[in-house]
């Protein structure tokens, strides 16, 4: 490759890094959504189960 | 505040569509110019990526100004990912015409280069949004100066556009003039395609990265009301 | 109209007043401003030409005039008033406005010392370069008052002025040494003032946003 070749080719590889570099941090960000979303799932889930066993004690009382 | 990111995955497939058919016609399809040789290539993605980055600083300050105008949270968020996507974008086009400058004249550097040395200056200017916003806690108060700040910005780029001029060949001789607008009709659609596909690719970049931040802060929400 | 400008007369004079009894802050410019000079004639070497010591007086003058704005808000800052300014019954613009006269004024003292001490170490000082001063400082005040204003809301106050004025004041630099430089200074000049006609509105037209809670 000549010279000129090189340096054509590493400005249109340093446009790639960035777009791929948004790529990487990109898949992490969606790994701690994913993790998050899981743990709040769980919190609901709690919060649904504690409701149900409340009820059944505060019936007697009507 | 809706969640949906319509625009997004539309201006992705644009980007990618016309950025790679860009890119061929670039290499495949373009003439060599007669006087740069295959270093003038270099023009199609160095100035597409100038343009984004004008494009994203003044989209930021679109939002900023209906920011102050509607008093609605949703368009400072708008206006930081855009400032940010420009950053990022202007970052690539120093980086860029550096390495036009290096393999045209042999140096890293020019400061007769007005294109590049505006962008140093905005560089200056949006780095100081950045260290202005961690420094004042989140709010309106935040966002306000923020979109204040990114009104400026816009205002400084014709200023230091017309300075520079107007500083013409007084302190740093300039040897080394750049002129691609000699283009002809093959070259100049081949430009057009690359720069609607960096527009495209801007874009749709700041979409995602819009729909990240509502999805967190969404999330942190319905923490608070799950906790 | 009248009342908006009594309003900016009356914050005017309350600043100049304050200034005038405490003597805070033009005699730290004044002697800052000299003072930089002396350390410029030790760092620009002999062969320098007259060119680069005009510059030089500029980057004097930028800094100076930071120091100074950096004082703008200082009462309302440490004397918690700033909420009391801003419960006054006037446009929120006639603060900018008052602030930005008492600022010119301070840096007209600041350089009624510095240029005849310019002339005295370096090199004579010319009509153009008076004019590209005056015009210069009008920007400054403006863009800096609004700055101030901004870094009252940081955290790191003090610390982010520098940085949010040196990139605007660049194009005033340019202005500046262009109009002490050259033969023909006329377009620098002019430049100089479409700097301060545009930068002023906007700074007048955002105050506003800025000092609202």
């Amino acid at each position: 490759m000549t010279t000129s070749e090189k340096y054509v080719t590493a400005a249109y590889l340093v446009v790639l890094a960035v777009v791929l570099l948004y790529v990487v941090i990109y898949s992490f960000k969606m790994a701690r959504l994913s993790q998050e979303i899981a743990e709040l799932a769980e919190l609901a889930r709690a919060r649904a189960d504690r409701n149900p066993e409340r009820e059944p004690e505060q019936a007697p009382v009507a | 505040m809706s969640l949906r990111n319509r625009s997004g995955p539309a201006l992705a497939v644009c980007a990618f569509a016309l950025l790679l058919g860009g890119i061929a016609l670039v290499f495949w399809w373009a003439p060599t110019d007669a006087d740069q040789g295959f270093s003038q290539k270099i023009f199609y993605i160095h100035v597409p990526v100038a343009l984004t980055a004008y494009a994203c600083f003044a989209w930021g300050a679109w939002k900023a100004l209906r920011l102050l105008w509607t008093g609605n949270e949703r368009h400072d968020l708008e206006s930081y990912t855009a400032i940010h996507m420009g950053t990022i974008f202007g970052v690539l086009t120093l980086v860029t015409g550096a390495i036009w400058a290096r393999i045209s004249w042999g140096v890293w550097w020019s400061w007769g280069e007005r294109q590049l040395v505006v962008f140093l200056i905005l560089f200056l200017f949006y780095s100081a949004y950045f260290m202005l916003r961690y420094s004042i806690d989140p709010g309106p108060r935040r966002a306000r100066t923020s979109a204040v700040y990114a009104l400026f910005g816009v205002v400084l780029i014709p200023i230091s556009f017309l300075a520079i001029r107007i500083l013409g060949t007084l302190l740093h001789p300039a040897v080394f003039t750049r002129d691609g607008v000699g283009m002809t009709g093959s070259m100049f659609v081949t430009f057009l395609v690359v720069l609607a596909g960096m527009l495209c690719l801007g874009f749709a970049l700041y979409h995602t990265e819009l729909a990240g931040k509502r999805l967190d802060a969404r999330l942190r929400e319905l923490r608070r009301a799950l906790a | 109209m009248t009342a908006y400008f009594q309003d900016v007369s009356v914050l005017a004079r309350k600043d100049l007043l304050l200034e005038l009894r405490s003597r805070d802050t033009v005699p730290s410019m004044l002697l800052f401003v000299v003072g930089a000079l002396v350390v410029f004639h030790f760092a620009l070497p002999d062969s320098a030409g007259d060119d680069a010591a005009r510059g030089l007086l500029w980057i004097a003058i930028l800094f100076t005039a930071l120091l100074g704005l950096g004082r703008v808000y200082a009462a309302e800052r440490e004397r918690g008033l700033l909420d009391g300014l801003l419960l006054a019954p006037c446009d929120r613009s006639a603060i900018w406005l008052a602030k930005t006269m008492s600022v010119i004024a301070f840096l007209l003292l600041m350089e009624a010392i510095a240029l005849p001490a310019f002339a005295l170490f370096f090199a004579p000082v010319t009509g153009a370069m008076v004019a590209a001063v005056i015009l210069a400082n009008i920007g400054i005040a403006a863009v800096g008052a609004l700055l101030s204003a901004i870094a009252l809301s940081s955290r790191t106050g003090d610390l982010i002025l520098p940085l949010l004025f040196l990139p605007l004041a660049i194009p005033i630099v340019i202005g500046g040494v262009g109009a002490s430089i050259v033969d023909d200074p006329a377009r620098f000049l002019w430049f100089l003032g479409l700097y301060d006609g545009i930068f002023a509105i906007i700074s007048w037209a955002s105050f506003e946003y800025v000092v609202t809670e």
